[in-house]
């Protein structure tokens, strides 16, 4: 993660839609994502996202997307 | 003039009133006797742009005219007593999401496979209380094959202008007879036709169950860029579902009345020699013929009966009808059934006069003799 | 670039179904093959009939209705047919598209109609409560099923395959990406396109027969998945409990739509209606 980005982070859960089914951190390779105390996702360790998209495909509930992904295709254009 | 007067079969004017109003779509499966009907419109639409399928079963053909009449297409299908039990849950879908399209109901003697192929008219209840739920059911029974024409016409034009299904009786008698008709121009089936409502142009948000403005709300067609959503649950304006009870009570309530609101509009009845009647034959299809000879045997006799002739059986003419019974001493209901629109003859008597019915069930066509014996004893009683 | 959510009626969202259900995965699947597409809402129709799965077109930005159960097909048939510039994809749970709806499905596919149907099979009857449907193994528990079911499921894929459709494809809600593909696949070619997706469901199928939560459910869709052409190459004793994803079927023979036009080309001399 460059330094001017930080605070922002990779993947963004929408906290509304998300109904703490764990798929999501329990499929991240890099376990960027951890449940809290109720099961839902938060982005526990922002700086080891690899920007796989595992967590988002993989999310029933359309809660997760990896912003990250989206800024770094605007910044190549 | 010469080639539009034509000897026709009953199911052979269906299809074409159906196809020059501008039916497009017809979706079926082979049912003794209305068959002659799938078998037109196979012929005819697709030279007129139009589309025929023959389903894979009974419930397919009700499901998928509904499908393209949501797509924008007039439709129409048609089968006989145990198609039509098929049929029910989704004409009570296409009345619930109110999607306009026609059935056609030749009847044929049930119950089961009944007969076939004989005549019958053992589906008048169940064209009104075939599906659960309670559905707003409209019917309408021609019984000459020129009838027949126009009130495919008719069928076609209160569906679209309600936005929901109408069912077409027929019985086999008048299905399969073949009848001297004078057909129409196109220009002149024109000039009758009805659209369904359709939204402004423009709008910014569509919202198919949208009765602000009427009871019967406008309909886009899939594809004209509003998508919107159909469901049979109980739904809001919008469309998408709701179990709010106010909602619920509105949009039942709504259906119901829409229809209400028309009965007079879409009431067809023929009166024969009934002006100065102290006997009234009630009926309907092919037996409402055996009425009119009997009317004409009976007078011959000095009997001074008439005919009412119930084109439209749902919603049930109860206003008309119960003039006739506040005017007459005896009302008889010949039926080809074990008795059913004699229930309903009776409810709007309320007591006046006498109601008697008259029932054949052997499958053979009830004749005027038959008619003219009943009357006589009621007479002479 | 659009995107998934794009294509979503997000004021509907969050969705009836329960956390973890595969149902979710194939849709999220679905929308990003719409954004990959970059298609035109007020092209595409989606239908269905009735059952968990069938609740899914609400939840869609395009044109979109909700029948009654086995009958989408039929449904979407005629709409196909009354508007045939209209991209129609039916959506479909297991029992719907088997058991009340299996004669719609044969017949669809046997005449290659020009229409979508993705089938989510989670081997149950979820919005019931967890009868057992036609494509839940035998011995599986169910709540009709109590002591075991003593029925047998069947190769979906092959009876689509016996019937004629253009294409038939498997995938899992533990291969997201393969359902995208094969969607795309289905969504830009003509016939009858056909797309199992097995779908966990935690809730009535995986609790009851103790298989675990959603990420167990997923776990095993993994490990006994084999893609088809891995599958080909080992004997059948290996295949045994193991479910073949690929794409079974690519044909691109006549649709009913090319028969229906080259029909009326033939009794019209070419003069269109």
């Amino acid at each position: 993660m460059s330094p001017e980005k930080k605070g922002q982070m990779p993947v963004e859960i929408n906290q509304k839609w998300c109904k703490a089914c764990g798929l999501c951190y329990a499929l991240c390779p890099k376990k960027v994502l951890e449940g809290d105390e109720w099961g839902k996702a938060f982005v526990a360790h922002p700086e080891d996202c690899i920007k796989c998209q595992t967590c988002e495909i993989m999310c029933p509930d359309l809660a997760v997307k990896v912003v990250a992904l989206r800024k770094a295709t605007k910044e190549d254009e | 003039m010469a080639d539009r007067l034509r000897l026709m079969q009953g199911n052979e004017a269906c299809a074409l009133a159906a196809a020059m109003a501008g039916v497009r779509f017809f979706a079926g499966y082979p049912i003794t006797p209305s068959t002659e009907i799938a078998e037109q419109m196979s012929e005819m639409l697709p030279k007129l742009g139009g589309k025929f399928i023959q389903m894979e079963d009974e419930i397919a053909s009700m499901a998928a005219i509904v499908g393209a009449s949501l797509a924008g297409m007039k439709s129409m299908t048609a089968t006989s007593g145990p198609g039509f039990s098929l049929k029910q849950e989704n004409i009570g879908f296409a009345t619930f999401t109110e999607v306009p399209c026609v059935v056609v109901n030749v009847q044929r003697t049930g119950p089961s496979t009944g007969l076939p192929t004989n005549t019958a008219q053992g589906d008048m209840m169940q064209a009104k209380y075939g599906s659960h739920g309670d559905i707003p059911a409209i019917a309408l029974y021609p019984s000459t094959v020129p009838e027949i024409f126009d009130m495919t016409i008719k069928a076609i034009n209160i569906s679209e202008m309600l936005r929901q299904p109408v069912i077409l009786l027929m019985d086999e008698i008048i299905a399969h007879m073949r009848e001297k008709i004078l057909v129409p121009t196109q220009e002149e089936v024109d000039k009758m036709l009805v659209s369904r409502p359709k939204p402004a142009k423009g709008i910014d948000k569509y919202l198919p169950y949208d009765a602000s403005m009427s009871d019967v709300p406008p309909l886009a067609a899939y594809g004209e860029g509003y998508r919107f959503h159909v469901t049979g649950l109980y739904h809001d304006a919008t469309g998408f579902p709701t179990s709010k009870p106010a909602e619920v009570d509105a949009k039942i309530r709504r259906i119901h009345r829409k229809v209400n609101n028309v009965v007079d509009d879409i009431t067809f009845l023929r009166y024969d020699q009934m002006d100065d009647a102290e006997y009234a034959i009630v009926s309907c299809g092919s037996t409402a013929r055996s009425a009119r000879r009997a009317v004409v045997l009976a007078r011959e006799k000095g009997i001074k009966v008439g005919s009412l002739q119930l084109k439209t059986i749902w919603p049930f003419p109860e206003a008309k009808v119960s003039e006739v019974c506040s005017k007459v001493k005896k009302v008889i209901v010949p039926e080809m059934n074990m008795g059913q629109m004699v229930h309903e003859v009776e409810r709007v008597a309320k007591g006046r006069c006498k109601v008697v019915p008259y029932n054949r069930v052997d499958g053979e066509p009830l004749t005027p003799e038959e008619i003219l014996e009943t009357l006589a004893k009621e007479v002479a009683w | 670039m659009a995107e998934a959510w794009d294509f979503l009626r997000t004021d509907k969202m969050p969705h009836i179904w329960c956390p973890g259900c595969g149902h979710g995965v194939m849709m999220n699947a679905l929308l990003r093959t719409m954004a990959k597409l970059d298609v035109n809402k007020d092209d595409i129709c989606v239908v269905s009939g009735i059952g968990c799965a069938s609740r899914l077109p609400g939840y869609l930005d395009f044109n979109t209705l909700h029948t009654t159960h086995g009958r989408a097909l039929a449904f979407a048939t005629g709409i196909k047919l009354a508007n045939p510039r209209l991209k129609v994809i039916v959506v479909s749970g297991d029992g719907d598209a088997t058991a009340i709806g299996g004669n719609h499905l044969i017949h669809a596919a046997r005449r290659n109609m020009d229409i979508t149907l993705i089938c989510m099979n989670n081997n149950i009857y979820g919005m019931t409560n967890g009868q057992y449907s036609p494509m839940t193994p035998t011995s599986m528990l169910a709540t009709t099923a109590p002591y075991g079911n003593l029925e047998r499921n069947f190769d979906l894929c092959k009876l689509v395959e016996g019937c004629g459709a253009n294409y038939v494809a498997r995938a899992t809600a533990a291969h997201p990406r393969n359902i995208s593909q094969y969607i795309e696949y289905a969504l830009t070619h003509k016939g009858f396109q056909f797309v199992e997706v097995m779908t966990q469901c935690p809730t009535y199928y995986g609790r009851r027969n103790k298989l675990g939560g959603p990420v167990e459910m997923i776990n095993s869709l993994k490990q006994n998945t084999i893609l088809n052409t891995a599958a080909a190459k080992l004997p059948p004793e290996k295949l045994e409990g193991k479910i073949q994803i690929g794409e079974f079927v690519k044909k691109e023979e006549l649709t009913y739509l090319d028969r229906f036009d080259a029909m009326v080309d033939r009794i019209t001399g070419g003069v269109k209606p």
